[in-house]
């Protein structure tokens, strides 16, 4: 039904079908429908979200079906990712070989399944690494406050200050290549952000009536930062956290692109990138297509998911249930 | 009002006179160290409370109530507030002597205090029956789910319908008055022997306000706790304590019975307090003559560096020169009344309006 503008009567208006309609007792039902209230189960509740978040519900899927690949990448894959077969050299991609092989003659589509893996471990590594520290950081800047908040934000500042690859690299080159270190070196540039959100919501959270009435009832300091302010700070962290997953996949792509990134012989997208890129992309492009792809779908289906909980999230949005 | 009054604290003094002193406020001075100066927010506050007694706090808003209830929980913001002077006996222990982690096990369990917002005083994201349960375990050695039973329990006991099932429901879920009813229970689930109760009922609605004051008195009465009310509301005060306590600018000006108080009140500041309490006859012109609602003239002084002299005497329209140079002593008049006022022999016997 389009707005009715100042000048149209107002018999004009309930005599439309649609306005009948929404009086009758069917499209309450409706109505109650699009708000949720038919949902009893916590299934339900996911399905209907799902709905009411198509976007989010494909990053939701697509960030399941990336785990799914990584955690049983033994049962689909078909070669070894690292044996090599200088038969298959270059090979294009077929039937035994769905993706083709690489150089060496290793089956492309086992290396880029066994990438999932590498990208899942330096994505949740960096994300829970960045996130424990950032959040450590944050409580104390924001509820300490004085020199402790002056010396923590000063810091965060200079870290701030380095754009995130940069930042990054700097990271890896000084701690050497391995996967521990890649995973470190992306989560030493997501502190500053996840510090700050944590910072600024203790700050506000921290002069709250309710944590004057937990000092009330006799809860000391520690007690009251950790059991009363932090879980209020949860939902901008998840969201933050959630968002934070695809560039910590993009950036150790990027690393790895560089050199500076995962070793081998753990198979990563960025790595098989940069060593096709150059030499064969003319010649043989899937072996740039599918790590490109790859990485591109995780990303994209870390960033809807990231997007959905935002608004999900969001207080203004949320709904008592 | 006045017969109510009588009838509720005929015997009350009688029953309050042989229990014993819980809790002995002497000399307290609250001040706060800012960049205007000192803000004396309590100055040199003294009063008892016996076991089981109801005394009620009255003042405008400023003049050092809650400061008064945050000092004897040494809840006061440090900076820029501290207690410089005084002390706080609670069961002949001096709170202000103890070590922030002795202190802490006197908070919610001997002394717990009940918060004027209830919408705020609540952690969202647990469940009451949660943040009741925590506060058990935080004083008493029980296991999590005795805890439990205990908020349950003390929330029955708040005459929270249903009470297991509302225990696992968030504030959210909850009107004003029953979130006020869940501060209650927490604040009363250690047992303690004296309740600070700051403006309970300000914040809910005139028919909630009254179900939240019965419900406190009848939980005074039954668990035996000593309760320092602390209101603006005249009417609160008749309908709940038996001891008034008037502060004007963080000092103590007058302390009476409350029947003696609302009958007889020697403080010019009290009496403008009683003046300016709506009457049903007069408002609605059933009295002589239709009158206007008395006011105090003028407004709360700022804390920040008062004259010397009477804080009341800017407003008081009895004030004399020794008002303005110095602050009146604190003397009995009658028995259990005392007033700081250099002319309250002259205004004994003057009523208000």
């Amino acid at each position: 039904m389009t707005p009715p503008t100042s000048d149209t009567p107002l018999d004009a208006i309930i005599g439309k079908d649609e306005f009948a309609a929404a009086a009758s007792a069917d499209s309450f039902d409706a109505e109650l429908a699009k708000a949720g209230a038919h949902v009893t189960s916590r299934w339900g509740m996911a399905l209907f979200l799902a709905k009411r978040y198509p976007l989010g519900g494909v990053g939701l899927a697509i960030v399941v079906i990336f785990v799914l690949v990584a955690v049983l990448a033994p049962y689909i894959t078909t070669h070894d990712p690292l044996a090599t077969n200088p038969a298959i050299s270059l090979a294009a991609p077929s039937a035994a070989h769905p993706m083709g092989a690489d150089f060496m003659g290793r089956d492309l589509f086992s290396r880029v399944v066994y990438g999932a893996r590498t990208s899942l471990a330096v994505a949740f590594g960096a994300t829970i690494l960045g996130v424990f520290f950032g959040v450590l950081i944050g409580l104390a800047s924001g509820y300490l406050g004085g020199w402790v908040d002056l010396a923590t934000q000063r810091i965060i500042d200079m870290l701030q200050s380095l754009p995130t690859l940069i930042l990054a690299m700097a990271m890896a080159a000084a701690l050497g290549p391995s996967l521990t270190n890649t995973i470190i070196a992306i989560a030493i540039p997501k502190l500053p952000s996840i510090a700050r959100v944590i910072r600024a919501s203790t700050l506000s959270l921290r002069e709250m009536p309710f944590v004057e009435a937990a000092r009330a009832m006799g809860m000391s300091e520690m007690r009251i930062a950790m059991r009363h302010i932090l879980p209020n700070t949860l939902a901008p962290l998840i969201v933050l956290a959630t968002a934070g997953l695809g560039t910590a996949i993009l950036v150790e792509a990027s690393l790895s692109f560089l050199g500076l990134g995962v070793p081998e012989p753990h198979p990563s997208w960025g790595r098989m990138l940069s060593e096709s890129a150059a030499e064969y992309v003319r010649t043989a492009p899937w072996l740039v297509i599918f790590p490109g792809v790859a990485i591109t779908f995780a990303v994209f289906g870390t960033n809807l998911l990231g997007d959905a909980l935002r608004d999900l999230l969001d207080p203004r949005q949320r709904t008592s249930n | 009002m006045n017969n109510v009054l009588e009838t509720e604290s005929a015997d009350a003094p009688a029953k309050s006179a042989a229990a014993k002193t819980v809790l002995e406020v002497a000399g307290l001075k609250t001040y706060f160290f800012v960049r205007q100066g000192i803000v004396k927010a309590v100055d040199d506050m003294s009063f008892s409370l016996k076991a089981g007694e109801k005394l009620a706090i009255v003042g405008e808003s400023g003049c050092g109530k809650s400061m008064t209830a945050l000092s004897i929980l040494r809840l006061v913001p440090d900076p820029p507030g501290r207690i410089v002077a005084g002390s706080v006996r609670l069961d002949g222990r001096d709170l202000l002597k103890l070590s922030e982690a002795e202190m802490r096990k006197v908070r919610g369990n001997h002394i717990s205090m009940i918060f004027q917002e209830p919408m705020t005083s609540l952690n969202p994201v647990w469940s009451i029956g949660n943040q009741i349960s925590e506060a058990v375990m935080l004083h008493q050695n029980v296991s999590r789910h005795e805890a439990f039973e205990k908020a349950v329990e003390m929330l029955q006991l708040v005459k929270i319908p249903e009470a297991a099932r509302r225990a696992r429901e968030y504030p959210h879920q909850l009107s004003g008055g029953m979130r006020q009813r869940a501060m209650t229970a927490m604040a009363l689930a250690c047992n303690p022997h004296v309740l600070l109760a700051d403006e309970p009922t300000t914040a809910l609605d005139v028919t909630i306000q009254a179900q939240i004051l019965d419900l406190i008195l009848e939980l005074q009465e039954r668990l035996g706790t000593a309760v320092v009310l602390i209101t603006h509301d005249l009417g609160v005060v008749a309908e709940t304590a038996q001891r008034v306590i008037v502060m004007y600018g963080g000092k103590k000006v007058e302390e009476a019975a409350v029947v003696e108080l609302f009958e007889a009140p020697l403080h010019p500041y009290t009496q403008g307090l009683l003046a300016a309490v709506p009457h049903l006859a007069a408002m609605s012109g059933l009295a002589p003559a239709r009158s206007r609602l008395k006011e105090i003239p003028g407004i709360v002084p700022a804390l920040v560096n008062l004259p010397k002299g009477c804080t009341f005497a800017p407003r008081c329209a009895f004030a004399s020169d020794v008002c303005r140079n110095e602050f009146p002593p604190y003397e009995t008049k009658r028995p259990g009344h005392n007033v700081a006022c250099w002319h309250s022999n002259q205004l004994d016997g003057v009523r208000h309006a």
